[in-house]
């Protein structure tokens, strides 16, 4: 049964904002657990957990939907790049379990550096895995047939460590942002000295990879530096160049939501330019997104639940986040 | 240790190991959401404090549990793609929309609430607080419905047509969800759930009144509120749960044949009068039982309610379509032995509470301790009963589980395999270890609950806990 050619542009759609919401709620989180060496332990480690406890498995439930959800619209994508991404994909497993359990574990032990390591290293393992899944995907797999075909490290490159180390640091740029935002006093002072370093790095990392992108294959080049190609993805970097100077600006008179708010909008923009390279592709020059969908009947199947539930879920979601608004601190939410 | 093994091998293993782990916390958490939602709603309605320290007591082992199922069942949500690639590709047409609604309908409506749960009573009152808990104990049930609809389908398919490419698609997506075996095993699992957690709940409440007892003090409210509160729930579940286990299997046998021919150890067929076999030894390669102990014509008569019916054995299967029968058989056993065992423990309380001594009969509430761990064992057995039971198909009758697998090197499976063995027994007993240490307090009426008690006193802390992990900026 073949699929819709409209539909499946709606559920790439779908699949592509489940994906950006968790990018850019979850982030801040694992930023969090980034930075959580240069925090103090006691007052200002605390501030941090304090702020994203309530909400950040409700972030996490993005990258299920984002998962399942490639799973569910384009079951031949989800066959053939989740073995090729196997080992990052076990590794950012493995870093959520720890993440996750750090959250509640390091409340009931005396053993606190151990959970806080646990919490630290997860989240940089789950960010760092992300990434390189990201960059494996974009260089590209072999496939054979309707399944992948290459070798358990094919996913490794000098691209995909730059993508992973990328998302690193942009992910620390959120959870410093998100601080800068959400406390005061000493913790906001040095949220905003990271927000510094950690937009440092992350303009850095966007510019290294969208010069390195273009080279990986003539497909992507003509994209992003030839006709007609060029008009759609030029103001993609002169909006990223606005938004990196109006960020700057905003650390520059200490704004307090202003700059999370920026970074969120690198993200955005990221991701559009990411979308510039990909699309139609679900296996970039392998697989279309029409090759990949799912049946019509199943398309039409959930987008009922979706146009039902994702207007519900968007809502309880901006409730939780309004209940558990205003500045944090050490005993969390007042 | 892995050396002569396949990849298929080391993917099944794998599976089977991080699945036993996961469902370990759901049948917990499934009724323990329900048990909160009843305290909250028994405090809301009486006024009575102790429910609301009864509350507090488990919504922190709660929140524990649960913490620990979303993490591992996301691994789940993953293993499917990375290991099991060319079922998802076959399948993904009929059962990837089941689990996006298991997505949007379940888990976004527990991990939402999830927080104003466990942090918010303070912030949106008593009414509102009421219903997030609700919300998160309705969250748990659509969840397990979606993917018992799943399992289901993969054991009974219906409503599906194979196109072309060799993709599965639905033609009716009410025959797929409602697919035959689906009604009996969600009852089976619900109950499942629930028996779990009243053993769990129950231990705790014998454990107690146990050490009240030996230390000469008077139980508190709490600890007899919780424990006759389980023990009614034992008395009332286990029987229901046995007759759901038995229209499970009368259904099974319908659509299954040949996994209830593992089950029972039938290698043989039989015209009439089946004996049912309480044990023996199974043996494969020679296709017999050995050492059996069975009851004549009582194997015909459990399942079909006539003395003359006929059985199918495996010998009406063909052999490469035949289960390995060690599995299904003594999994079978050990489920049925502890539900027999929970019968009891049902019966006893009951009997004790009419006699007015329920708090008093210190060996049923000794057999109440030593059955905490029951319901979770007899759950796993049932799910490893009903799963190797149906191989070696993924989706039964139609696709191989050897044609499933993903195309992965064996050393990159059992890298993994090892990684999450390790990483498992690590961090969900360092979990169970901290779940343990909360049953073994008392109910404490001071309590206020996680979202008082969470905030880590800095104060108290030793010296190396605050500078033993720090990177200098």
């Amino acid at each position: 049964m073949a699929p819709d050619p409209v539909l499946t542009l709606v559920w790439a759609g779908i699949i592509g904002l489940a994906i950006f919401i968790y990018v850019i709620t979850d982030g801040f989180d694992l930023g969090i657990g980034i930075l959580f060496p240069v925090m103090a332990p006691g007052a200002e480690r605390e501030t941090a957990i304090a702020t994203i406890k309530p909400v950040w498995d409700a972030n996490q439930t993005w990258l299920v939907l984002g998962g399942g959800g490639v799973f569910a619209a384009f079951p031949l994508a989800y066959a053939i790049l989740m073995p090729a991404v196997y080992a990052p994909l076990i590794a950012m497993l493995l870093g959520l379990i720890f993440r996750g359990v750090a959250f509640k574990y390091r409340a009931r032990t005396s053993r606190i550096w151990l959970w806080d390591f646990a919490f630290f290293a997860g989240s940089t393992l789950a960010a760092f895995a992300q990434g390189v899944i990201l960059g494996a995907v974009l260089q590209g797999v072999k496939v054979s047939g309707r399944s992948y075909a290459g070798g358990w490290w094919d996913w490794l490159s000098p691209f995909s460590l730059l993508t992973g180390a990328s998302v690193v640091a942009a992910y620390a740029l959120l959870g410093a942002c998100w601080l800068i935002w959400r406390t005061e006093g000493a913790v906001q002072d040095h949220a905003y000295r990271m927000a510094w370093r950690g937009g440092a790095a992350s303009i850095a990392a966007i510019a290294a990879v969208s010069l390195a992108t273009p080279f990986l294959s003539h497909d992507y080049f003509s994209r992003w530096f030839e006709a007609p190609g060029l008009y759609f993805s030029a103001p993609v970097p002169i909006l990223l160049a606005i938004t990196g100077l109006m960020f700057i600006r905003a650390l520059r008179r200490r704004a307090e939501v202003a700059p999370f708010l920026l970074a969120e909008l690198l993200f955005l923009l990221t991701f559009v330019g990411l979308g510039i390279s990909i699309f139609p592709w679900a296996v970039p020059g392998q697989v279309t997104i029409w090759q990949a969908a799912t049946a019509a009947n199943a398309q039409r199947f959930m987008l009922v639940g979706v146009g039902l539930l994702l207007p519900v879920i968007l809502g309880y979601t901006a409730y939780g986040y309004w209940l558990f608004r205003g500045k944090v601190g050490a005993e969390g939410y007042a | 240790m892995f050396d002569d093994m396949s990849a298929l091998a080391l993917a099944r293993f794998q599976f089977a190991f991080t699945v036993s782990f996961h469902f370990i916390f759901p049948a917990f958490s499934i009724g323990l959401a329900s048990y909160l939602a009843v305290l909250e709603g028994l405090w809301l309605k009486t006024g009575r404090d102790v429910y609301l320290q009864l509350f507090h007591y488990w919504l922190k082992i709660f929140a524990i549990a649960f913490g620990m199922g979303v993490v591992s069942g996301i691994v789940m949500a993953y293993q499917f793609g990375s290991n099991w690639s060319a079922f998802s590709d076959k399948a993904g047409p009929v059962i990837g929309p089941l689990m996006a609604y298991e997505v949007l309908s379940a888990f976004f409506l527990e991990s939402g609430f999830l927080g104003v749960m466990l942090f918010g009573l303070d912030r949106v009152g008593k009414k509102l607080h009421f219903m997030a808990t609700c919300l998160v104990a309705i969250g748990t049930t659509i969840s397990a419905f979606w993917i018992i609809v799943v399992n289901s389908w993969m054991q009974t398919p219906q409503g599906y047509a194979i196109a072309s490419n060799g993709q599965f698609y639905a033609t009716d997506w009410l025959q797929v969800v409602f697919n035959p075996s689906m009604p009996y095993r969600l009852a089976h699992t619900l109950l499942g759930a629930y028996l779990t957690t009243a053993l769990v709940v129950g231990a705790v409440g014998a454990w107690h009144l146990l050490k009240d007892r030996k230390l000469g003090r008077a139980a508190q409210p709490a600890t007899k509120i919780m424990f006759a509160m389980a023990m009614g729930m034992v008395a009332v579940t286990a029987p229901l749960q046995v007759l759901a286990g038995h229209e499970h299997g009368v259904n099974t046998l319908q659509h299954q044949p040949a996994k209830i021919a593992a089950m029972e150890g039938h290698y043989e067929s039989h015209d009439r009068a089946a004996p049912l076999i309480l044990f023996g030894i199974p043996d494969d390669a020679a296709q017999v039982m050995h050492y059996k102990l069975e009851v004549p014509a009582l194997g015909s008569l459990v399942l079909q309610h006539d003395i003359e019916a006929a059985t199918t054995g495996l010998d009406k299967v063909a052999p490469e379509n035949r289960a390995k029968v060690a599995f299904p058989f003594y999994a079978f056993r050990v489920m049925v032995g502890l539900g027999v065992l929970m019968l009891l423990l049902g019966g006893w309380a009951a009997l004790n509470a009419w006699r007015g001594r329920l708090f008093d009969g210190v060996w049923q509430q000794r057999l109440a301790l030593a059955m905490g761990p029951a319901g979770f064992v007899a759950v796993l057995a049932g799910w490893i009963t009903t799963e190797t039971g149906r191989q070696p198909f993924t989706i039964f009758g139609l696709l191989r589980t050897a044609e499933s697998a993903s195309p992965l090197a064996a050393p990159a499976v059992a890298a993994s395999l090892i990684a999450f063995i390790i990483v498992y027994f690590f961090v969900f007993g360092v979990g169970t270890w901290f779940i343990i240490k909360l049953m073994g307090n008392e109910p404490n009426p001071e309590d206020k609950g996680p979202g008082k008690e969470q905030t880590v006193d800095v104060g108290s802390l030793p010296p190396d806990a605050l500078f033993g992990f720090q990177l200098a900026e």
